[in-house]
């Protein structure tokens, strides 16, 4: 399953090329979040071309790249809900082969790869750490025939990346309220509905993507 | 589930963080995820908060990975991926399927009382899901509530003192609203309810009741 080391980087996804030239620089902060091999190797935000590698070859140097990137992130999100660092390796481990196994369900036109990862990520943390079953949206998908366009992939990736800025630039306190919600350390009553986040952008640029998938599902 | 653009009553912010972070109970997850079913500006706004989190995992802490740690994930990639379970095609969103195990017409009702029936969903402990049919043109018994009552309209309709809820809108109820949800005549309504917190009858013989229907 696995023999197909060498031919990773030049094959597929070219379809789902974006000009990455477009997006904004990655702020200074950012950079530094990175590991510094995958910094030179890949750009941050590569990763759309990296899911597609997955899915068409079962590139595995693509889904090095990603582990190497977002695997330590996961753990540290799943130590931060409260997991053990041994239950939250393996808890990685298991949304890192989810994340193999999902690639075709990926959708750059409505998701970032960081985002998906999060709501993997967040499922995992649901199902192993608070045992409950997770019950998601009807799931909606591009038929054979159809797939999002460039145009739109490119700007919701934007977009998304657009808020992770907007988000470093929140003054402390309210980033540490967001935060607070999303580790679980207050009560879904306690959760203010101000993030103090321009969110009215990427509402609508979603609300769009749905409307462009569903077309083309009747 | 073609009703999308009538649905007038929506989730809240604070409902949709909380089902972004993760954070609210199975009961109130199963409401959420059948009304974003329904509803895509909902579900954008969902997925806006999913966003966030996110741009969290960016930009937050890191913890290193064991030694190995890749070769036993693609280990575990090759045996390939958990079985998922196949579903019929049913009345309800996907969802709520999953919890009657089938469509409406599979629901194990059970009386409650004045025509109106109900069925206890199977969620974790710290809210309670169930389903309820009431009649056309009959009504639940006045109630308030001491936490948050969610309330999804499936099918038919129903008004209380506040609004009309047609299928898809949902009602967030808390402890300052006492109603009596009375169905519209024409046709039975059918709703998704989830309570964090038993609810309060105001009339006694209800409330002698309560503990046997658990609602």
């Amino acid at each position: 399953m696995f023999g197909i080391l060498d031919r990773s980087h030049e094959t597929g996804a070219s379809e789902y090329q974006v000009p990455y030239g477009a997006l904004k620089p990655i702020p200074p902060h950012y950079q530094k979040a990175n590991t510094p091999t995958v910094k030179k190797i890949v750009p941050q935000n590569t990763w759309v071309e990296h899911l597609k590698r997955i899915q068409a070859d079962q590139d595995q140097r693509a889904f090095a790249e990603l582990f190497a990137h977002f695997a330590p992130r996961v753990k540290a999100f799943l130590m931060k809900s409260g997991a053990s660092p041994s239950m939250a390796e393996e808890c990685t481990q298991e949304v890192m082969a989810t994340l193999w196994h999902k690639a075709h369900l990926f959708d750059p036109s409505r998701a970032s790869v960081a985002t998906w990862i999060f709501t993997i990520a967040r499922n995992k943390k649901i199902d192993a750490l608070r045992k409950q079953r997770r019950p998601e949206p009807e799931n909606l998908e591009w038929g054979p025939e159809a797939e999002p366009e460039a145009a739109d992939i490119l700007v919701l990736q934007q977009e998304s990346q657009q808020l992770t800025q907007a988000m470093t630039a929140l003054p402390s306190q309210q980033r540490e309220l967001i935060e607070k919600a999303y580790f679980g350390d207050l009560s879904h009553s306690e959760i203010a509905a101000e993030t103090g986040l321009p969110l009215g952008t990427i509402k609508s640029r979603l609300r769009l993507a749905l409307s462009k998938l569903r077309q083309t599902m009747k | 589930m073609n009703n999308m653009t009538q649905i007038k009553h929506h989730l809240t912010d604070q409902l949709l963080i909380g089902y972004a972070a993760g954070t609210l109970p199975e009961a109130f997850n199963l409401v959420v995820a059948t009304h974003l079913s329904m509803c895509d500006s909902c579900r954008a706004a969902a997925q806006a908060y999913d966003v966030i989190g996110g741009a969290f995992l960016e930009t937050d802490a890191q913890a290193s990975m064991d030694e190995g740690a890749l070769e036993e994930t693609l280990a575990l990639i090759g045996k390939g991926p958990s079985a998922a379970k196949p579903m019929a095609a049913s009345d309800v969103p996907s969802p709520l399927r999953a919890y009657i195990g089938g469509g409406l017409g599979d629901v194990k009702w059970r009386s409650v009382g004045m025509g109106v029936r109900q069925a206890v969903l199977s969620t974790s402990k710290s809210a309670t899901a169930r389903l309820l049919y009431i009649p056309a043109g009959a009504a639940v018994p006045d109630h308030g509530h001491r936490g948050t009552e969610l309330t999804l309209v499936l099918q038919g309709a129903f008004r209380d003192a506040t609004a009309r809820f047609a299928a898809g809108d949902v009602e967030v109820a808390n402890e300052d609203l006492n109603h009596t949800p009375v169905a519209e005549i024409g046709e039975d309504c059918i709703c998704l309810a989830a309570t964090d917190a038993p609810l309060r009858f105001n009339s006694w013989i209800p409330r002698m009741a309560q503990p046997f229907l658990r609602i």
